[in-house]
């Protein structure tokens, strides 16, 4: 298999080649070993500056994007929704013309608005890392996801992943689909019907109403949240009665194959979508998907900041 | 890891062979003697991949079988450690760094296929120096082909070569699908 990886950013999963996505993994792979040493911290970004531009609330992926620019060496500097001029009335893209004109070279963007990425890549000039846009999608969580399962199943081909809750409201499902899709796993996606939006199947996923017959000989179990933020409770009577028709405890999981893994991109509602058993029993790799963000965000900053030019060649 | 042979390139022609199969066994097995006579027994080999992590390899198993104690064997990837990382497209893949046991406080033997400009070498050592503080650090090559920009010397040499900068030594080694050889190239200028 040809390895590369030429592209300027990563807006998402959908566009993303087999070949592509494996680069990434395998060189996270490396990364991953760089939070084991002495020292923490490798010189490959010297030099290069990358902004967080978080318009969204998060504390998990900022943090693993600031980790991840720190140990190779990047300048961080972070921009978030409440310290941010959009709160004076400033438009998305003139934020970003301004930030280009302090010439960073990576700028990584959580927003509420699905295609805002991509609105900035067309607008500036540094490389774009998508973290979550709207709904669309959040390319950097499939990849850790894909990065964590192919650690304990040892390959993604032909495996069957459940991604249960909140589907319609997911950037995490979406992304998830279109990677699992590429790297030839069967994907069902499951949740009341008013959070499951119409016409999934067309993603390349199946589709149940009903947990259980989901779960059923599934090597993986992926649990999403339920956005309220995004007006989530509306759809569905209360969170009581979800947690008692989707949350997934051991009677649950038992349908599952016996070495089936259990995952959850956080923030978890503990009761809610996991029983706190599962979520911390010995099925469960969620702190291990953390461990890996950090890897994997260095990874894409690492293919991400690199000039363009003759090919690397070692004399 | 799997090792490939890395991609022809029709701008550069055979000049002459340095070293066949013989050649280089013979030379590895001299260098490997003289680390463990200026060293003592189990000293502590640290290829730089790809070329230098087969040769540690291979001196390791020549002293292991020499009846000699066997030495401590580790390997390491420069490439996050370059300074010309950024000069093309980043190398979208990187081989493991593995030192099984610390190396704080011991000697550490760095071995290479080719000592050229040095920069290899000065990034081999700034990994070392974020794993701990050796007590020193040596430099094993198979090839010395001259032209440094770096103010490094080897402390063992396989055959030294006084080469242009038109040309190039390449190592060809059997782990990575080639015969064992060593050539020295000439690129040609149309």
């Amino acid at each position: 298999m040809t390895k590369g990886f030429t592209q300027r950013h990563l807006l998402g999963m959908e566009n993303l080649t087999r070949e592509e996505i494996t680069t990434i993994l395998d060189l996270g792979e490396r990364f991953l070993e760089i939070a084991d040493r002495p020292i923490k911290k490798v010189p490959t970004l010297r030099g290069k500056t990358v902004i967080n531009l978080f318009l969204e609330p998060s504390t998990r992926t900022r943090t693993s994007f600031e980790i991840a620019a720190k140990r190779l060496s990047a300048d961080g500097v972070n921009f978030t929704a409440s310290s941010s001029s959009t709160v004076k009335g400033e438009t998305l893209i003139d934020t970003a013309m301004n930030l280009d004109a302090m010439n960073p070279d990576i700028v990584v963007i959580r927003h509420a608005q699905a295609g805002s990425a991509l609105l900035l890549s067309q607008r500036i000039r540094a490389g774009i890392v998508n973290a979550g846009d709207g709904a669309h999608e959040h390319p950097t969580q499939a990849l850790l996801d894909a990065s964590t399962i192919r650690a304990h199943k040892k390959k993604i081909e032909g495996l069957t992943v459940v991604i249960c809750g909140d589907i319609d409201h997911s950037r995490v499902a979406r992304s998830n689909i279109f990677a699992l899709r590429t790297l030839g796993a069967r994907v069902r996606v499951a949740g009341p019907r008013s959070l499951l939006p119409i016409g999934v199947e067309n993603l390349g996923c199946e589709a149940f109403d009903r947990i259980e017959p989901a779960l059923e000989g599934a090597d993986v179990v992926m649990m999403l949240r339920i956005q309220l933020e995004r007006k989530a409770g509306s759809r569905f009577p209360n969170t009581r009665e979800y947690a008692r028709y989707f949350g997934l405890n051991a009677r649950r999981l038992a349908l599952a194959k016996p070495d089936a893994i259990v995952m959850h991109p956080g923030p978890m509602n503990r009761g809610v979508e996991i029983d706190p058993g599962v979520a911390d029993g010995p099925r469960s790799v969620i702190l291990e998907q953390v461990s890996r963000g950090v890897a994997i965000r260095m990874a894409v900053l690492y293919l991400l900041g690199g000039g363009s030019g003759e090919e690397w060649s070692k004399s | 890891m799997k090792l490939r042979p890395a991609p022809p390139d029709k701008n550069l022609v055979e000049r002459g062979e340095i070293l066949d199969a013989v050649g280089i066994s013979r030379v590895l097995r001299r260098i490997a003697f003289e680390i463990i006579e200026r060293n003592g027994p189990a000293p502590y080999l640290v290829g730089i991949r790809t070329g230098g992590a087969v040769l540690a390899e291979r001196m390791v198993e020549m002293l292991a079988a020499s009846g000699e104690s066997r030495p401590v064997l580790g390997a390491i990837d420069i490439t996050l450690y370059r300074d010309d990382v950024f000069l093309g497209l980043p190398k979208p893949e990187i081989g493991a760094t593995e030192l099984p046991e610390s190396i704080e406080g011991r000697t550490v033997v760095l071995v290479d296929d080719v000592l050229f400009t040095g920069r290899t070498v000065r990034a081999a050592m700034d990994v070392l120096a974020d794993y701990g503080r050796p007590r020193a650090v040596q430099l094993a090559v198979l090839a010395d082909r001259g032209r440094r920009e770096l103010p490094i010397q080897p402390d063992y040499v396989g055959v030294r070569l006084q080469t242009t900068a038109d040309q190039s030594v390449r190592v060809m080694l059997a782990d990575r699908g080639e015969t064992d050889r060593v050539v020295l190239r000439e690129r040609i200028t149309k």
